[in-house]
């Protein structure tokens, strides 16, 4: 199959998910949640005042029109204005989505080379010592919980030590620099458990394999075979895991932000789940789902670019 | 007699358990976990940490010989608290790990078995369920739910099923053609006998393997949803603690994040480590992973 039908077919292949995705968040949003007027009124409205609010939001509407709403703002990205601020929800995610990226961009780069490079020494040095000392350091990292991380390290290094600015941001760069240090810093952290462990994985997945043991029994020195040939032949799950994350990106960090101060979009959809409100968090479920979907069919092309033997299905 | 010369071996679950006893590190782990789901049904049952809810001290007192982890501040035990929050940890990720392997073995073997129209939607419906992130999913159902045990139990429950599902289809799919089950349909056992008495205990380390994963990761993910204020309401949890101590730290009260965070930290430890023992234990295809 030609490449391009493949893509083609994926992204046609998205709108019944699309759809679906849409469904699961009318039917969360429109029939389990409690009623938003009732929300907005507290236990003191007057039946007109709740017939009012749900007619302004278009909830006297029948179901299936609502529905249709929902998929209507999927395929627009026009999600009309947050019940809190009146702002136009497109517009807040503009603005939130660069403080976001400006923390994970840098944090995903670090944690990504950092692990990768941490594996592929633990691998070289499989069995040994330092290979059990960081998978045991691994899987301590892994079991902290973030939020305390965050917590004890804005205050140990923030308030206690003073190295970092504690919270705060200024939009810009090289403005932003000083803000998010420390938020990047604490995720490292939090990160690079889980991170060495899954590569470590996928190399020694590849360290055992026959194809190694010819490349040893030819003479070939353990540098040559571990960057020209294992780190190669491991490239397909590193890249599916590197490309998976980066949607992730968009949708900030939640306790980082909130805690920094750093308007991005985890700080966003907070503020929105205190507020109740519903559209934002409906967008961004949305939102949220279309990077992901995209970048799954990214993955899938990435494969077969990496490894020719991958049959395009 | 072929009987007296033939030893019989072991079945794969009993090799594992004897795996597991004789290696140091999961045996320790084994005791942990052991430890705490014991503490919990003593706590369950009233018989340890019964006054959590009782103030018997001064207002953020700080640890002493008496009150190791200091008070809260109501002026409770920390210490205490966080006994009875194992309870609250325990219960969550077992009935969560359940929510999910029912979900997902259920989808997963129709799925798998019948495949057709059945699988299509199956896989279309965990794609749909897949695409939406598992945070904004947890937060949306949280949130729509309103704060409560129940609120945690179904939002946590039903983002962590998609996994098991996937691995059972594929693995039914495989099954469903293997001459055991083609023998059990020979002599006639119904398609719900041959899923449940035949195929089901063949696939049933996945669901092992699964409740491990799924239990710690319950018990992190139940830390956001006390962030958000949609956690448990009317008993202590470590997520509810570790929240509280946002307001706590500047103050230089730092005994009831630490305890909360001790407390998780070892019991997701010793679960990551008999995960993966157990993985390598029941899974020989994955083995030195």
């Amino acid at each position: 199959m030609n490449i391009y039908t493949y893509i083609f077919r994926r992204l046609l292949y998205m709108i019944p998910v699309l759809l679906g995705v849409c469904l699961i968040i009318f039917v969360l949003f429109n029939l389990v949640a409690p009623d938003p007027a009732l929300l907005k009124l507290g236990k003191h409205g007057t039946v007109e005042q709740i017939a009012q609010i749900n007619h302004e939001l278009g909830l006297d509407r029948p179901l299936w029109v609502q529905y249709l709403d929902t998929v209507k703002s999927a395929f627009t990205l026009d999600f009309g204005r947050s019940w809190a601020t009146q702002q136009d929800i497109l517009e807040m995610i503009k603005l939130g989505a660069l403080p976001s990226l400006s923390i994970t961009g840098p944090l995903f780069l670090i944690s990504t080379i950092l692990s990768i490079a941490l594996a592929l020494l633990v691998a070289f040095y499989r069995g040994k010592l330092i290979d059990r000392f960081v998978l045991l350091l691994s899987i301590a990292g892994m079991s902290i919980p973030s939020l305390a991380v965050v917590l004890f390290g804005q205050w140990f290094f923030g308030y206690y030590l003073s190295w970092f600015e504690i919270s705060g941001y200024e939009s810009g760069f090289p403005e932003f620099i000083p803000y998010v240090i420390l938020p990047v810093f604490l995720y490292v952290f939090v990160n690079f458990g889980a991170d060495t462990r899954f590569y470590r994985t996928v190399i020694l997945d590849e360290v055992y394999q026959d194809y190694v043991r010819t490349a040893r029994s030819k003479g070939l020195s353990e540098t040559v075979i571990m960057f020209k040939h294992v780190l190669k032949n491991s490239m397909i799950p590193i890249l599916t895991q590197i490309i998976i994350q980066i949607p992730f990106l968009i949708l900030g960090l939640l306790f980082a932000e909130t805690f920094f101060s750093i308007p991005g979009l985890g700080a966003m959809i907070v503020n929105a789940v205190n507020n109740s409100d519903f559209p934002v968090i409906k967008a961004m479920a949305i939102l949220s789902s279309i990077f992901f979907m995209l970048f799954g069919i990214l993955t899938d092309v990435a494969y077969t670019l990496v490894d020719p033997r991958m049959r395009l299905k | 007699m072929m009987t007296s010369t033939t030893k019989q071996s072991n079945s794969l679950f009993k090799n594992a358990i004897l795996k597991i006893l004789s290696d140091k590190i999961s045996l320790i782990a084994l005791i942990i976990v052991g430890i705490y789901f014991l503490v919990a049904l003593l706590t369950s049952v009233g018989l340890i940490a019964s006054s959590w809810n009782i103030p018997v001290t001064t207002s953020y007192a700080p640890p002493s010989a008496e009150f190791w982890f200091g008070a809260d501040i109501f002026g409770r035990s920390v210490f205490t608290r966080v006994v009875k929050a194992t309870e609250t940890a325990v219960m969550l990720g077992v009935v969560v790990a359940i929510i999910s392997i029912v979900i997902g073995t259920t989808l997963g073997m129709l799925a798998g078995y019948f495949g057709g129209w059945v699988d299509e939607l199956v896989v279309w419906f965990y794609t749909t369920f897949a695409s939406i992130p598992g945070i904004m999913m947890l937060v949306s159902i949280a949130f729509i739910l309103g704060k409560g045990t129940t609120t945690v139990f179904l939002s946590l429950g039903l983002t962590s099923w998609v996994g098991l599902c996937r691995i059972v289809r594929g693995e039914v799919m495989k099954h469903k053609d293997r001459e055991y089950v083609q023998a059990a349909n020979a002599i006639g056992a119904s398609t719900p006998r041959k899923l449940i008495k035949h195929i089901l205990p063949n696939i049933s380390h996945l669901l092992i393997i699964n409740f491990t994963q799924t239990f710690d990761s319950a018990i992190k993910a139940e830390v956001v949803l006390s962030f958000l204020g949609l956690s448990v309401v009317g008993r202590p949890s470590w997520g509810t603690m570790i929240d509280d101590a946002k307001l706590e730290l500047a103050r230089g009260v730092w005994w009831q994040l630490g305890a909360a965070t001790l407390a998780m930290f070892i019991i997701v430890l010793a679960f990551n480590v008999l995960g993966d023992a157990l993985r390598d234990a029941l899974d020989p295809k994955l083995k030195g992973k």
